[in-house]
């Protein structure tokens, strides 16, 4: 092993194994292929949506640098409390929207949890139930609720609802098929009946899961719930379409900072109060 | 466990107060409401099934055309975003960079573009560039930036050190380093989170048309406030396919790529 390394060596080695210099002419066919390929699909993406479109861009630019120096410094113009109750609102409709949704989605998932119902057809249907409500944005569960209850936080508040119940049930039953067996047992071996069994063997061992995921959620709705307004579903985005419509840019930037402190105040307390309130390991998802 | 108690039943009515719930409103809309989703349901029957079907998605041609921008935003968004967060990722590692303020820089840029909902850089984007998929595709890549380089770090932050000092006592400068010790590795964790990035990004594609931003949302939207109850349930229906149909093959290509090494 203390052949030394020389030109001659490294040459005689290309020669006898050209396969570890370089690749074969194949990979390397298919490898170019790919890459032209992608190239290709990319310009013609750009084509398609406007990006060779130089005039526009120029000028897009220059009214967005336009909006930038508007937006600084941010200033309320005396409107501060007006932006501070539209951000309890939203908050106010992220904490109901995520209860209802939990209130929905609780016997949703034991209906939809293989172990509760047995039947597969049953379990199927209802499960692609699920995804079919998943699939569905909350902007668009908004838009409709908009047509039925009017304009407002109310709409948001039925829009979360909506849009996360099916997420939450999802999970839900998949905690519940993840329960342990032998409680299940017990409880069956006392005379339970099966309204008793759910109460007694899966409920107790499934709560735990349940809350943090609620909390996830509510986490997870503030944030949508900032801009479920944009379309007309109250809170602050409301305020903050608003405010861009009339050209307001210096509050519009106020009240975008305001909804990135909201915004980092609940993942802080939420993630506190998982941690310590909770003791259920974290959710792999 | 009663301090909790008080506190969410306080919430709860506080909630309930600014979010302007109405019992009574809402009970009054349910049957509405109900009504809404019968509404959108088209009239098929067997005997004219075909022209049925055929009537209910009349605008077939249309919508197709624009899911398909919505895909293309979408792509787009995501490598634009790939690219610029795979150039600030490596000065925000902290085992890569220990240079404080470029380390510092980079993490607020991308804290800032991740934090800001697509949304709202749709709403300034369209005001700046006008009605179309261009400021969507801008909104979504701002934001899609922001998330994938926080992502990105972090791989970054888990990579085993002894390549690159392998490459570093070969003489190689930071560049290279990153190039032949740091890249190889994290490349195909890189691949799998932009995926599912991707997939994300169907989903923001598909609601930036609601302020103006291109793609099906617009369509749909123009649908939802006309109160065209069966266009409305025939896009629905055509997304939430699409949809799945893209986070299948993404989740099936995912896995392919995590189990295979990249060496060059």
């Amino acid at each position: 092993m203390n052949q030394q390394l020389t030109v001659n060596v490294i040459t005689n080695m290309y020669q006898q194994y050209p396969a570890v210099f370089r690749r074969p002419l194949k990979q390397r066919l298919v490898r170019w292929l790919i890459w032209t390929g992608f190239t290709a699909f990319t310009v013609y993406c750009l084509a398609q949506l406007g990006f060779f479109d130089v005039g526009m861009i120029a000028e897009g630019l220059g009214k967005l640098y336009g909006v930038v120096s508007f937006m600084l410094p941010p200033a309320a113009h005396g409107r501060f409390l007006d932006f501070l109750w539209a951000i309890f609102e939203t908050l106010g409709m992220a904490f109901i929207g995520t209860l209802l949704a939990a209130l929905i989605a609780l016997p949703m998932g034991f209906l939809g949890s293989k172990n509760v119902i047995g039947h597969p057809v049953f379990h199927f249907v209802l499960r692609r139930l699920f995804d079919f409500i998943r699939g569905i944005d909350a902007l668009i569960w908004a838009l409709v609720w908009i047509n039925v209850v009017g304009l407002g936080p109310f709409a948001g508040i039925l829009a979360i609802a909506c849009s996360v119940s099916g997420e939450l049930a999802k999970i839900f039953s998949e905690a519940i098929e993840n329960v342990d067996r032998k409680q299940i047992d017990g409880v069956r071996a006392s005379g339970a009946n099966t309204i008793q069994t759910m109460r007694f063997a899966i409920l107790p061992q499934v709560f735990p899961v349940i809350l943090s995921t609620s909390l996830y959620y509510f986490e997870s709705n503030t944030r949508s719930a900032t801009i479920l307004g944009i379309v007309g579903a109250g809170g602050i985005g409301l305020q903050l379409a608003d405010r861009i419509r009339v050209l307001a840019w210096d509050q519009a930037a106020l009240i975008i900072i305001m909804i990135l402190v909201t915004v980092y105040l609940i993942d802080t307390m939420s993630n506190r109060i998982r941690h310590h309130f909770i003791k259920a390991p974290e959710i792999q998802r | 466990m009663l301090a909790f108690g008080i506190i969410f039943v306080f919430a709860l009515f506080a909630s309930a107060y600014v979010g302007e719930v109405n019992i009574s409103e809402f009970v009054d809309g349910l049957p509405s409401f109900f009504n809404y989703f019968h509404q959108t349901l088209p009239e098929i029957h067997a005997k004219t099934f075909q022209s049925d079907i055929a009537d209910w998605y009349w605008g077939i041609d249309k919508w197709m055309s624009f899911l398909w921008d919505t895909v293309l935003i979408a792509f787009l968004a995501t490598l634009f975003g790939f690219v610029f967060a795979f150039i600030l990722c490596f000065a925000a590692s902290r085992n890569l960079n220990k240079n404080y303020w470029t380390y510092f820089i980079c993490r607020r840029i991308m804290e800032i573009a991740r934090s800001v909902p697509e949304l709202v850089y749709a709403l300034i984007f369209v005001f700046s560039f006008g009605i179309g998929p261009f400021p969507g595709v801008l909104a979504i890549a701002v934001h899609s930036c922001g998330a994938l380089g926080k992502l990105f770090s972090e791989i970054n932050e888990n990579v085993d050190l002894g390549a690159s000092e392998g490459v570093l006592a070969s003489g190689g400068n930071w560049f290279q380093v990153v190039r032949y010790a740091v890249v190889p590795q994290v490349f195909p964790n890189f691949m799998s989170y932009t995926l599912l990035r991707f997939e994300i990004n169907v989903r923001a594609a598909s609601v930036v048309g609601f302020v103006g931003a291109g793609g099906i949302g617009q369509e749909l939207m123009t649908s939802i406030r006309q109160f065209l109850y069966t266009d409305v349930s025939a896009i629905v229906l055509m997304l939430v396919l699409a949809v799945s149909v893209i986070d299948v093959s993404c989740e099936k290509f995912r896995h392919h790529i995590i189990g295979q090494e990249f060496l060059v």
